[in-house]
């Protein structure tokens, strides 16, 4: 039999219905292939067994009867901010030491509902504050994609009958792996991890400011951040609720489009899930682009970015246009001061937001002599180092007299922002064109990152400007750089038009094809 | 702007968190360097924008006033740390 866990989830999901293989059959080969991997990888923080094959057993008696839903019997992972009934669910922070929710996400409910399988949770940034996975209290993520070199290889030389004769056996050359381990990115570093390197058909993700297209571009993957309010942030442990969104990430293009629909919802417990039907987002992949109008914004061609970042992004405008796009050039203005303005607004709603975690309702308490300094102590000890640095920074814009000077003028500057992209859409631009992340993947305990917390904070130039203003972006891989990593491009959409990004997306992987690590692990 | 030593002390006081000496030492450079980094933010004119009040223009959805759910003590306090007869216990507050 080959290797189930191989197949995408469209291909699984044909196998299933037409009962050439079972639920309980993938989601086995699943569970072990986490077995095997899990030491190396680290992507799971918790595997659920027992509860995936129980699902599995209920899938196949309704695929048996022909009463399959649109996700029935297929395996998923679930990032460990999602609230997930009777399971772990603490946002990889040691301050949710032990918390089991008694109630279930809004997204991963509709997952359930559509017949998917639960596999575990998976590991991520502490609090989704990261772009590495490294903040997390479970340690971090290890991307399977490594560094690869050419090198020259002289063939052995052979001696031939005993007269001495000997052939220079001359040179090949052959791609060799480096041993250094690198980050998937962050903060849904599991989710990409364990997409990219076979142990789970999809998984479920969220993004403040780019913490699913990041991920999904270093690891090779896809993923979409949906528009702000289609999918419920109902039951997502919250960390800038005016920037959250979940959405998935998944092997091709195709697959993310499935698991949107079934993520995306209109739901009354979240009073920001905005009221319109969910679409069919796999109906608009392979439907031609021609005369679709691409911009390409020049404020996003930065300083120090990498050769192969800009000849990846001229690549994805030739493969555009010879699709029968037409490519304008447009400029939005206010790019270079929405990470700044990012790190005032997320780090104030996130110290609102965790002020929460105070040793009473759940997870960790540690005593103190009285009420203030239990609080203290107790976020002191579990709370790690990137999430007070957030929290402080939060506090701090929100005191008392700096209000205004620091968030007010982020949310002016937010609004700006937002009328950039406006502007240009009113324009005619369908979709903008931009590379995903300023670089590919970096090393773990990076030297550089680790000794100025703004560097780390620049992975996010690109995406995070998409947060700001609301909109859908997705990241889609689109080559390997020199040393064999994967690259990503990315494609903002008006709000709500996520079946367009899903359209043109399809276009660029059409064109470069899909790209998987050798397997080393 | 930048923050001092005192000034990081009492931020972190206002969000309940515990800093030892060491700690706050290290907190004042790297908050130093993110509001560094912000500062530019100062160069923007914003002269008439308002600020963003909601991400996707909508109006915010209101339920009808009416109990929906409930009588699930147990469930809310079943992770606390400690709890009695379904009441959070912490330590004394009052004298």
């Amino acid at each position: 039999m080959s290797d189930l866990t191989r197949l995408t989830i469209s291909q699984a999901r044909a196998k299933l219905r037409g009962k050439e293989i079972t639920a309980t059959e993938i989601t086995e080969a699943y569970l072990s292939a986490i077995d095997r991997a899990n030491p190396a990888l680290n992507a799971y923080v918790a595997v659920t067994g027992d509860k995936a094959r129980d699902m599995a057993k209920a899938s196949d008696a309704r695929l048996v009867k022909g009463e399959g839903g649109a996700l029935e019997g297929i395996p998923l992972g679930i990032k460990d901010l999602f609230g997930t009934e009777g399971v772990h669910t603490q946002a990889c922070s040691h301050v949710l030491d032990g918390f089991k929710p008694r109630y279930e996400s809004t997204v991963t409910a509709n997952l359930w509902a559509d017949g998917a399988v639960m596999l575990g949770k998976l590991n991520m940034d502490e609090f989704a504050m990261g772009s590495s996975n490294e903040t997390s209290y479970y340690g971090p993520v290890v991307n399977p994609w490594r560094r690869s070199r050419l090198d020259t290889v002289v063939m052995p030389t052979t001696h031939q009958g005993d007269g001495g004769f000997v052939s220079a056996g001359g040179t090949k050359t052959q791609r060799s792996l480096d041993n250094a381990q690198l980050v998937p990115g962050g903060s849904s570093g599991g989710s990409a991890t364990a997409v990219s390197a076979f142990l789970c058909a999809g998984a479920t993700a969220t993004d403040t400011g780019g913490s699913i297209r990041q991920p999904a571009a270093f690891t090779g993957t896809v993923g979409i951040k949906p528009t702000y309010g289609r999918c419920s942030r109902w039951g997502i442990v919250a960390f800038a609720s005016s920037l959250d969104q979940a959405g998935p990430i998944a092997r091709d293009v195709r697959d993310a489009a499935i698991l949107l629909k079934s993520m995306a919802s209109v739901d009354p417990k979240d009073t920001t899930s905005v009221d319109r039907p969910v679409p069919d987002y796999e109906a608009a992949i392979g439907k031609p682009i021609r005369g679709m109008k691409v911009g390409i914004p020049r404020e996003y061609r930065v300083d120090g970015m990498p050769e192969e970042i800009e000849a990846l992004w001229q690549k994805g405008i030739a493969w555009l246009k010879e699709a029968g796009a037409e490519i304008v050039d447009i400029s939005l203005p206010h790019t270079k001061y929405a990470l700044p303005a990012y790190y005032i607004v997320a780090p104030a709603e996130a110290s609102s937001n965790l002020a929460r975690y105070d040793g009473v309702r759940y997870g960790l308490r540690v005593p103190g002599k009285d009420i203030v300094e239990m609080y203290e102590k107790t976020r002191a000890a579990g709370f790690g180092r990137e999430v007070k640095r957030r929290i402080m920074i939060g506090t701090y814009v929100l005191s008392a007299g700096y209000y205004d000077a620091y968030y007010l003028q982020a949310q002016k500057v937010r609004n700006l922002i937002k009328r950039d992209f406006e502007n240009v859409f009113a324009a005619g631009v369908d979709v903008i064109l931009t590379p995903a992340t300023p670089s590919a993947a970096f090393g773990i305990a990076d030297e550089d990152m680790a000794s100025d917390p703004v560097k780390m904070y620049l992975n996010d130039i690109f995406t995070v400007t998409v947060n700001m203003a609301g909109l859908p972006g997705i990241a889609v891989p689109a080559g390997l750089d020199p040393k064999g990593l994967p690259l990503g491009l990315q494609l903002i959409g008006r709000p709500f038009e996520e079946e367009t990004l899903f359209q043109t997306a399809a276009v660029i992987e059409q064109a470069a094809g899909t790209f998987q690590p050798e397997k080393w692990w | 702007m930048s923050v001092d030593l005192k000034t990081v002390k009492r931020v972190a006081h206002l969000a309940r968190i515990a800093v030892s000496e060491e700690d706050a030492e290290r907190m004042t450079g790297e908050l130093n360097a993110i509001l560094g980094f912000v500062e530019q933010l100062n160069e923007v004119d914003v002269s008439g924008v308002e600020s963003m009040t909601s991400v996707t223009p909508m109006e915010m959805k209101k339920r009808r006033d009416v109990v929906t759910d409930g009588n699930k003590a147990a469930d809310i306090v079943a992770n606390a740390p400690a709890a009695e007869e379904n009441f959070f216990l912490v330590p004394k507050v009052v004298e």
